[in-house]
């Protein structure tokens, strides 16, 4: 396999889950989530029931992508941080430790310098946090849940 | 790249359709979507052309159920299929899990398939994949137009290493869950085996 799996334990979820939290509250934000870069959602904070934020998940980590596949034409490492401004809403995105994707979207009760400022700390501890779980999930003497599955499990999901 | 989440207890995997312009990979996807059960389905994304043709990919979550405790749930995307796209193929390959390989039946895009089967193991070596050790299925598609391959010959052709193959009619529905029950099948699997 090319790159290890992301495997996502309590501890840090909550830990995640937290920084997110107070970055809505920090940056005024309406929703803060936060995605890999494969489109798999990790965490979200905010006023986020009537949002599709599966498809959002989606959808940035294609942007994320995308704008990865014209840095890398530019020959620059990675544009780590991008902003979209819509009438109503605006969507700031930031990359996090070249893994995991910072996504804050906002209105007028907040402002592109709040966020950013917020979203810069908000990175750092997004960072130490990440780096504690890949190290968490490289270490041997963990199991994985998967292993007790059997071919009778996987079976059983199939039967109509 | 599956994502394994131990608070949530979901195991999240990626599977991406790929195969040559115009074979079906879009429409497998649309038959999926209008057969399943709305609990177990989000959105279906289309990032197409306005001759919908898919510019970037397509995308649908699905649900398949518990294992153990642990919902299982797939993200299926699709590429762009024509050759001019391959920037963007190379992206919606990261991080997958498996692969269907949607191949057109008609005998006139048989070198079209083998170029596009070439350009998936050139694109997942870049990645750091072979394509060999990845949940790999294909499937025959257009089986009902008139002008197809057989079968056998399609075999020789695409199916060298002898993987799970089904024959397919996209349109109707023929053959489409078969193709995706034995990806997702392969997939867990090889999740089981690698931990």
């Amino acid at each position: 396999m090319a790159q290890p799996q992301i495997v996502m334990y309590e501890e840090e979820f909550n830990q995640i889950q937290s920084v997110c939290e107070k970055l809505v509250r920090d940056a005024n934000a309406i929703v803060v989530f936060i995605v890999d870069k494969n489109g798999q959602l990790i965490a979200t904070a905010g006023e986020y029931e009537n949002l599709d934020t599966t498809s959002l998940a989606s959808l940035t980590a294609g942007n994320i992508a995308a704008t990865g596949g014209m840095a890398k034409v530019l020959k620059e490492n990675e544009f780590a941080t991008q902003f979209h401004e819509g009438e109503h809403q605006n969507v700031h995105i930031q990359i996090v430790g070249q893994r995991v994707i910072l996504v804050v979207i906002f209105d007028e009760r907040s402002s592109l310098g709040l966020v950013r400022l917020r979203v810069r700390k908000a990175n750092q501890a997004l960072n130490t946090i990440f780096e504690k779980l890949i190290e968490k999930a490289n270490d041997p003497n963990l199991s994985s849940p998967l292993e007790e599955i059997t071919d009778d499990d996987i079976d059983n999901l199939f039967n109509d | 790249m599956s994502f394994i989440n131990y608070s949530s207890r979901e195991i999240n995997c990626k599977i991406v359709y790929y195969g040559p312009g115009l074979c079906g990979k879009t429409t497998n996807l649309q038959y999926v979507y209008n057969r399943t059960n709305p609990d177990a389905k989000g959105k279906m994304i289309s990032l197409a052309t306005e001759t919908e043709r898919t510019l970037f990919f397509d995308f649908l979550p699905l649900s398949l159920g518990e294992i153990r405790g642990f919902k299982t749930r797939f993200h299926l995307y699709t590429v762009p299929g024509q050759v001019f796209y391959d920037a963007s193929r190379k992206l919606i390959l990261k991080g997958v899990d498996g692969v269907v390989f949607v191949a057109d039946s008609q005998i006139e895009r048989m070198e079209a398939n083998i170029e596009s089967v070439e350009n998936l193991r050139d694109n997942l070596a870049e990645q750091g994949y072979d394509l060999d050790k990845l949940p790999y299925v294909i499937q025959y598609n257009k089986r009902d137009l008139p002008n197809v391959a057989d079968l056998n010959e399609l075999r020789s052709v695409l199916n060298t290493t002898n993987v799970p193959d089904f024959e397919a009619i996209a349109t109707k529905g023929n053959g489409v869950f078969d193709t995706l029950k034995a990806t997702a099948k392969l997939v867990l699997t090889e999740l089981k085996k690698g931990g």
